[in-house]
């Protein structure tokens, strides 16, 4: 016969306590390596490691696309007269003086790049991850009538300006992320690290 | 022989009265509908994805570079590999549209109101679950459209204020989608989700046996009983409905093979046409767009383009398109109303239903297509139209006048 109540309920209640705080620090054990083997692996963390590029064949206008990190980033050199022209729109922009921190710190002007004439963007719409397409024309375009160059996100319609930054009443919430880079000569361009902060 | 056999399950497990209880002497209303038959359908459904899907296992190659090539190698060189496939993808486009039936039968009669909250809410986790198993799913292939609604879907995680970065690179398990993230959505598409959907939908079988089916009138069938305690207003499962649900079946595999044979891309929507070419990293298609039967939530998702109080346009959108399907759980406690059945309820209850699924249509088509200033404009009035219904339901099942409902179900 098993006894109506168990004998001194204090000891079982301790008991009880003691035995799930155990069993509870034993799941909290457990889960780190669940958890810990979500984060990217060794092999995936060497797989982003710096891209290098060389950008002397690039002519004014011209863009190449680096892949760093398995996602694409445009490196595009502009014409004199667009980098003139880079003040003619502010007004459309979302966030003109880059205050969202979107780009490093040698980058915070009002050409989003360390070398006037050199953008490095990551070509990942802040939207949803599409990669924009670059329409160096001006004037009127599909989606734009008054068009000062650019990039145009085919999925949502996300307009940026020749700097990556966005126009205001589109989709993407921010400017395109300008990543670390660093020119080792006036020719190679290292995309990945900020090499010397000068 | 076969009483003798009976016998000896009987004495070491309760096979007789399980069978009983759960199927040929289960009670349905004898005024059952058409609609009534979407959740007979979903379990033939589900069954040809887990034989279908367990034979793709068998030829599929979970990697970056070998997914693509194991897909067109089912298609072209295993012997009636394109039938298990087309199996499969149409399945899953017959999930979706069954358990859309499915869950409008019950909105249109109250089939979630006491005591079926539990019933209802259990029906919400397998439509999540599925979801969940169709995005993971067309992952797989690793197609084009499979690499960018991955990437685009997963980014939404990026945009949750402070932590997500930090979570996407956890989720993705590297710094962008890639075979990693491949391996482990395979992983819950093949493991984890089929066995949840099992585990779940056997609870919500159990659920509703418990409760008992609901009916076109949202009569009560159990307050009258005959000295068996059987109610009256109802018949047995065997052999009544299963002639009926046999039928339903062999029309409704009528029209699977058809797509299956015939039709197997559904004019690009149930295999959507720029998933033919590899998924390449650097290349965005012109044109996302989700698998159909996300549409409507993609249209919401695209329809919030304006930030508010510092929280941005991206991540309010996301929370938008979670609502739209997270929403359906408050239904028991939304619905204010005294009767069930839409039958009986009024005017402003037929109306809202009636909005909703107009909304749920519209919206449907307009995340199908690419995004115009009209476009969108358009998905913002119908997102508020959507989600009126759930929200002014509290308010219009209170106020308006229902009908009287019959003690007894009337046959007409």
């Amino acid at each position: 016969m098993q006894p109506k109540s168990p004998p001194n309920p204090g000891r079982r209640k301790f008991l009880i306590g003691a035995t799930s705080a155990v069993g509870a620090v034993g799941i909290a054990g457990a889960a780190v390596p669940f958890i810990s083997a979500f984060h990217p692996s060794a092999a995936a963390e060497a797989a982003g490691a710096p891209a290098v590029a060389d950008i002397s064949r690039l002519s004014p206008g011209e863009m190449i696309i680096v892949e760093w990190r398995g996602t694409p980033i445009y490196v595009v050199k502009h014409s004199e007269e667009s980098i003139d022209k880079i003040d003619m729109n502010l007004e459309r922009l979302a966030d003109p003086d880059s205050e969202i921190e979107a780009q490093p710190i040698y980058a915070k002007n009002k050409y989003r790049s360390r070398k006037v004439g050199i953008s490095v963007l990551s070509a990942v719409c802040t939207h949803l991850g599409c990669a924009p397409k670059y329409y160096p024309q001006l004037g009127v375009v599909d989606f734009d009538s008054e068009w000062q160059g650019g990039f145009f996100c085919p999925c949502h319609g996300s307009k940026f300006d020749l700097a990556g930054r966005v126009y205001a009443g589109v989709p993407a919430p921010d400017n395109l992320t300008v990543p670390p880079h660093y020119f080792k000569s006036d020719d190679i361009l290292v995309i990945g690290e900020d090499g010397e902060l000068v | 022989m076969v009483t003798k056999l009976m016998n000896w399950f009987d004495d070491r497990l309760p096979l007789t009265a399980t069978i009983e209880r759960h199927l040929t002497k289960y009670p349905a209303p004898i005024n059952m509908n058409i609609w009534y038959l979407a959740g007979v359908l979903l379990v033939v459904v589900l069954v040809i994805q887990l034989a279908s899907g367990i034979w793709l296992l068998m030829n599929y190659e979970p990697t970056a570079e070998g997914a693509f090539a194991s897909i067109q190698y089912i298609m072209r060189d295993v012997q009636y590999g394109y039938i298990i496939r087309y199996m499969h993808t149409t399945g899953a486009s017959a999930f979706f549209a069954l358990i859309f039936l499915h869950m409008f039968r019950g909105m249109m009669y109250g089939s979630y109101q006491k005591p079926r909250e539990l019933l209802w809410v259990l029906g919400w986790i397998t439509y999540l679950l599925l979801c969940m198993l169709g995005f993971t799913g067309y992952v797989l292939p690793w197609g084009q459209m499979s690499f960018w609604a991955a990437q685009v879907i997963m980014s939404l995680f990026g945009s949750i204020p402070y932590i997500g970065e930090d979570l996407l690179t956890w989720i993705r398990g590297d710094y962008l989608i890639s075979g990693i993230t491949l391996t482990r959505l395979f992983a819950f598409h093949v493991v984890l989700l089929p066995l949840a959907l099992i585990a779940v939908v056997f609870v919500h079988i159990l659920a509703l046996h418990e409760v008992g089916s609901n009916n076109p009138d949202g009569v009560d069938v159990k307050k009258f009983k005959d000295e068996d305690g059987v109610p009256l207003d109802t018949k047995p499962f065997f052999p009544y409905d299963i002639t009926h649900d046999l039928y339903a079946i062999g029309v409704f595999l009528i029209f699977f093979v058809a797509i299956m044979f015939f039709y197997p891309d559904g004019g690009g929507y149930v295999i959507e046409y720029v998933n033919y070419e590899a998924a390449d990293n650097l290349k965005t298609p012109e044109h996302i767009v989700p698998s159909w039967y996300y549409t409507p939530y993609y249209a919401m998702l695209r329809a919030i383009t304006f930030p508010v109080l510092g929280l941005s346009a991206k991540f309010l959108g996301f929370v938008v398109m979670a609502a739209g399907i997270a929403i359906f759980v408050a239904l028991p406690w939304l619905d204010r109303s005294p009767v069930k059945s839409i039958k009986y309820k009024g005017f402003y209850s037929k109306f809202f239903l009636t909005l909703f699924v107009i909304s749920f249509f519209v919206l449907g088509y307009l995340g199908s297509v690419a995004s115009t200033p009209l476009g969108t404009l358009l998905a913002q009035f119908f997102t508020v139209t959507y989600f009126s219904y759930f929200l002014l339901m509290p308010i219009y099942t209170k106020y308006e006048t229902c009908k009287p409902v019959p003690d007894r179900i009337q046959l007409s």
